[in-house]
């Protein structure tokens, strides 16, 4: 390695290493531990500066209070006790949980058949597969929700189309601007990111398990429940979670196809930093939010490790 | 396709539902190219007269213009500067025994699963704490954020997938640790710093949440895109624009993905 002296003091923790200076080089070029964290601290401390300490100020920004374009910096929990005496916050997060959750449950259901599909009878052309499952996920997100908007508007894709068929004669208002229309929008706009773990997780499958499963006189329907599906719980638990965490902040999709009934948490904490110009308040609520997600995600993860031993 | 059908017949409704499955993903965004063909400000059927004057009227516009240029200059600085950062956390988390390499991967991975609005009002708080003008520099640092973990999971595969000892040789052959990065290491992995690059911009390109929060006075594609959704007469440009960037995101994505797996796949095909 030939990185300076001086990257080192720049780059790692120059507190513990300090009265070291003297016999830094020596210590440097032998120690594999420091080298590897001298080159990876960049990394690290782009990513420390642009999310451990921005977070450190917004723990601290919860407990303080705004008065008209000030900030009083006195320690208050004055912003929790509003989250939690006032019911609208509550409703909101709560209608959050539900749609996120709903969603996460709709778009495992939805993706598993599709990923064992590409996992077990595709053979030819399996990349090919792959990126079509998963290229949706790399387009704007914004472009995906918007296409719901046009889809399910009240003159839009599919009320346009079915008074066209004659099939209805009054636009059905129910699609758009309701929690339904979020979680259709929202299963679509992640499914891509739920079949992924799903497909890692049947890919491997030990495929002598299931001849041998076949051998011992499973039919299909049997060797699937005790077999595959079993061992690609991981997939699933996974997949509910990577869907589950960041649905419950959004606030694009509510916005553009929630209307009032399908507003969410995120939309709140938005309003927060935007028009209502609360901004301790709005950082009380994103940290209340996702400690709430975190209490569920660990629940829930210890659940299904509970779940996962009792069936192994 | 037939033959992979023929082999394995007693899935026949099973390839359908993939078939359906697919067409639930992508139909709903191909409409926003069939109507930007449409003649009409409604968007609605049955469709009107063919036409390319939304596409004529984006030529024109210049606020459009001035936000895509911006969005290229976000989304390669972001592309550059993550893909740095990746290649220097993929070489030390697969080359070097590090103690604490776990809590250090689930740090840099972290924003992955930390929800876009939560990250956006963080470095939103910082940014304004210290003072500094919000501007097309806080998005690209939003955007490296999240980017990091993209890059590093491009990257270290390929790290992962050559032989240390051709590095090694390289040493000892009398190459200093510079020059092997640059004659071996480097052109080893680039195949995933090129697909790293891509992702990353891509990513950048078409990220909307924590621009929103982090956007100065000059907008962002995803930005524009976005103050327009408000005027239901710019809705056929809007769609002719959100065409164009679906043809553009997929071609680049698919061209990243291809080269990412590509090696992956060779290597799985040899083992097996």
């Amino acid at each position: 390695m030939h990185l300076s002296d001086s990257t080192v003091v720049a780059g790692a923790v120059p507190e513990r290493h300090k009265n070291w200076l003297p016999q830094l080089r020596a210590l440097f070029l032998r120690s594999e531990a420091l080298r590897g964290y001298t080159l990876l601290s960049p990394t690290l401390i782009v990513i420390g500066f642009s999310m451990c300490v921005p977070f450190a100020i917004m723990v601290a920004m919860s407990f303080w209070t705004q008065h008209a374009f000030e900030f009083d910096t006195a320690f208050s929990l004055a912003n929790y006790r509003e989250a939690v005496e006032r019911p609208v916050y509550g409703a909101l997060l709560i209608r959050s949980l539900a749609i996120s959750g709903t969603c996460a449950v709709a778009t495992v259901l939805l993706s598993y058949p599709m990923a064992y599909y590409v996992a077990f009878h595709v053979h030819r052309h399996k990349l090919v597969w792959i990126i079509l499952m998963t290229l949706p996920f790399w387009t704007s997100y914004l472009l995906r929700v918007f296409a719901w908007k046009i889809i399910l508007g009240y003159n839009g894709v599919v009320n346009s189309g079915l008074k066209g068929l004659g099939l209805i004669d009054q636009p059905l208002e129910f699609l758009l601007y309701s929690p339904t229309a979020v979680v259709i929008t929202l299963t679509h706009a992640w499914a891509a990111f739920a079949i992924l773990p799903i497909y890692v997780s049947l890919e491997k499958i030990d495929r002598s398990l299931l001849e041998a499963a076949t051998d011992l006189g499973d039919g299909p329907v049997a060797r699937f429940l005790r077999v595959t599906l079993p061992l690609s719980l991981p997939g699933i638990i996974a997949a509910m979670l990577i869907i589950f965490i960041p649905t419950v902040g959004d606030y694009v999709t509510p916005t553009l196809v929630g209307g009032p009934d399908g507003m969410m948490i995120g939309n709140m904490i938005q309003a927060q930093f935007g028009k209502v110009n609360n901004w301790p308040m709005g950082a009380a609520l994103a940290i209340a939010m996702m400690i709430v997600v975190a209490v569920i995600s660990v629940v829930y993860m210890w659940a299904a490790r509970k779940a996962t031993e009792r069936i192994a | 396709m037939t033959e992979v059908a023929y082999i394995q017949r007693r899935n026949r409704p099973l390839y359908i539902y993939a078939l359906l499955y697919l067409a639930f993903l992508y139909i709903p965004v191909l409409f926003l190219p069939l109507f930007s063909f449409n003649d009409s400000i409604y968007i609605s059927f049955p469709l009107k007269e063919f036409t390319t004057k939304w596409y004529e009227g984006m030529l024109g516009n210049e606020p459009m213009f001035a936000a895509l240029i911006n969005s290229l200059e976000v989304g390669s600085a972001t592309a550059v500067f993550a893909t740095i950062l990746g290649v220097l956390g993929a070489k030390a988390l697969t080359r070097y025994r590090l103690p604490g390499r776990k809590p250090v991967v689930f740090v840099i991975m972290l924003p992955l699963v930390i929800p876009g609005i939560i990250l956006g009002v963080a470095l939103l708080i910082l940014i304004s704490r210290l003072g500094i003008a919000l501007s097309l520099y806080t998005v690209a640092l939003g955007h490296i954020l999240i980017s990091v973990p993209f890059s590093m999971a491009a990257l270290i595969p390929r790290f992962e997938g050559f032989d240390k000892s051709m590095e090694e040789a390289s040493v000892d052959l009398g190459e200093n640790a510079w020059w092997t990065f640059w004659r071996v290491t480097f052109p080893m992995v680039f195949p995933g710093v090129l697909a790293s690059l891509l992702l990353c911009f891509t990513i950048s390109f078409d990220e909307f949440i924590m621009a929103f929060f982090l956007i100065g006075t000059e907008p962002t594609l995803p930005i524009y895109i976005w103050s327009q959704l408000r005027f239901p007469a710019k809705l056929p440009g809007v769609l002719a624009l959100g065409a164009c960037i679906l043809v553009g995101s997929f071609f680049v994505v698919f061209l990243s993905q291809w080269l990412r797996r590509r090696g992956v796949r060779t290597e799985t095909a040899r083992g097996v």
